[in-house]
């Protein structure tokens, strides 16, 4: 299947904040990215992405998310066998001084995780959707990816979270 | 719980609780701050006037062999702690001053919760604090006079909350920083300086600690309705839940020692 790039249209220029100014937007935010959405692909609203093979879905970050989080330096992930739950933390990611939780989208079994991102946690950086996958699920309610956002919609939540 | 009191600068600003300590061990604080992020859906400021006796804390995915010197740590038994949360590895002591916050991510409008949104908003939040004393920045992500540390945060980000803690360098043992190696990675201000010429000393620029918390809460004030909480009344009875940040053992340490080659092992043992 034909993946076609849909780039989001989020882009602003970046914000650097000074004490006292008025401005519309918080002084704190620090920038958008101009983050790619994949088609084909459906998002949480906790910016993990999940695409579905049949029997296994394969789960990751996105573009939006690690552009937000900066370069990843180490990657929690958990063993195959696993359960996980929809909206459930799986594992996380460390970036800068942060470590961020990472969500499942959907409920099911891991049967396999990402090895490469112990060496090489900077995939999640560089190809997010593709050699940055972090688990494998067996989903055990296949109906719960149905209600997850299509690209278009988890385009538009990216935009409305860095229009704030 | 009572909704958010209405302050003198004005009705709607979301709570805070306030938690004030002085001189608790920074174990005791780490599984505290774990608690309340994971087990509560409150906004709270943990203050932590000090701690003994003098420990080592290291981030997350942190590894001992390349950020401390573990002979000297083991000759002398100072302990060692890896934290929930990221970033990278201190010595804290009775000089260190610790302020946490643990928010909602609702608590602060318009931020999101990633690890540089919310270190900018600390920035600003901080900036109230000390402008006035010296020349204040966010350095990367450290807080410094000049070009000097004196303030190092680490984040831990769940899907709805998130905390930001600080250790403040108020004072620090020069002799304690011996038992850190320079780090691997390091922000690109510090120019490969050493520790003694990498960092300052907060008592050198303000006249007392409570000059510092008082101003503090006075900042936060701008923003939360701030509302002091008994320790007591959040130590409840054990729910079940396990913090992750850990004590480690003498077996860790020396488990450390054995697997780098033979010839460390018998320094050790001399």
């Amino acid at each position: 299947m034909a993946l076609r790039l849909w780039a989001s249209s989020a882009a602003n220029a970046l914000k650097i904040s000074s004490s006292g100014a008025s401005r519309a937007a918080p002084a704190y935010s620090i920038s958008r990215y101009f983050s790619t959405v994949l088609d084909g692909l459906k998002y949480s609203s906790s910016h993990e992405w999940v695409k579905n093979d049949g029997s296994v879905a394969t789960i990751g970050i996105t573009d939006h998310a690690q552009g937000h989080l900066g370069e990843v330096v180490f990657v929690e992930l958990p063993d195959a066998g696993t359960k996980v739950s929809q909206g459930g933390a799986f594992g996380n990611v460390e970036s800068v001084k942060a470590t961020s939780d990472v969500n499942s989208p959907i409920s099911g079994e891991v049967v396999e995780v990402n090895t490469k991102l112990t060496e090489t946690p900077g995939l999640i950086n560089s190809s997010p959707y593709e050699d940055g996958w972090m688990i494998k699920v067996k989903p055990s309610s296949p109906s719960e990816i149905d209600g997850l956002l299509d690209a278009a919609k988890y385009t538009k939540h990216c935009e409305e979270e860095d229009a704030h | 719980m009572a909704a958010g009191v209405v302050g003198t600068r004005g009705a709607g600003r979301p709570l805070m609780r306030l938690i004030t300590m002085s001189g608790a061990p920074i174990l005791q604080q780490l599984h505290l701050e774990e608690r309340l992020l994971r087990c509560t859906g409150d906004n709270w400021c943990i203050i932590n006037d000090g701690t003994a006796p003098a420990t080592i804390v290291m981030g997350v995915s942190g590894k001992v062999s390349e950020l401390v010197e573990i002979q000297p740590v083991l000759q002398d038994k100072v302990p060692v702690i890896r934290r929930f949360s990221g970033g990278g590895t201190v010595i804290v002591d009775q000089g260190t001053v610790f302020v946490t916050f643990i928010c909602s991510k609702t608590a602060v409008a318009g931020l999101q919760p990633f690890p540089r949104d919310i270190m900018s908003w600390s920035g600003q939040l901080y900036g109230k604090v000390f402008d006035s004393f010296g020349e204040f920045q966010l350095r990367e992500n450290d807080y410094a006079f000049g070009h000097r540390k004196f303030g190092g945060n680490a984040q831990s980000i769940t899907r709805d909350r998130w905390v930001h803690h600080t250790s403040f360098l108020w004072d620090y043992d020069m002799k304690n920083m011996d038992y850190l190696k320079n780090p691997k990675r390091a922000p690109d201000y510090r120019q490969a300086r050493n520790h003694t010429d990498f960092l300052c000393r907060m008592k050198e620029y303000m006249p007392s600690r409570s000059v510092f918390t008082e101003g503090l809460i006075s900042s936060l004030r701008d923003q939360f309705t701030v509302q002091p909480t008994e320790l007591e009344t959040v130590v409840s009875d054990d729910t079940g839940f396990k913090p992750s940040t850990k004590l480690l053992s003498l077996q860790d340490l020396e488990d450390i020692i054995n697997t780098k080659g033979s010839h460390t092992v018998q320094e050790v043992q001399a």
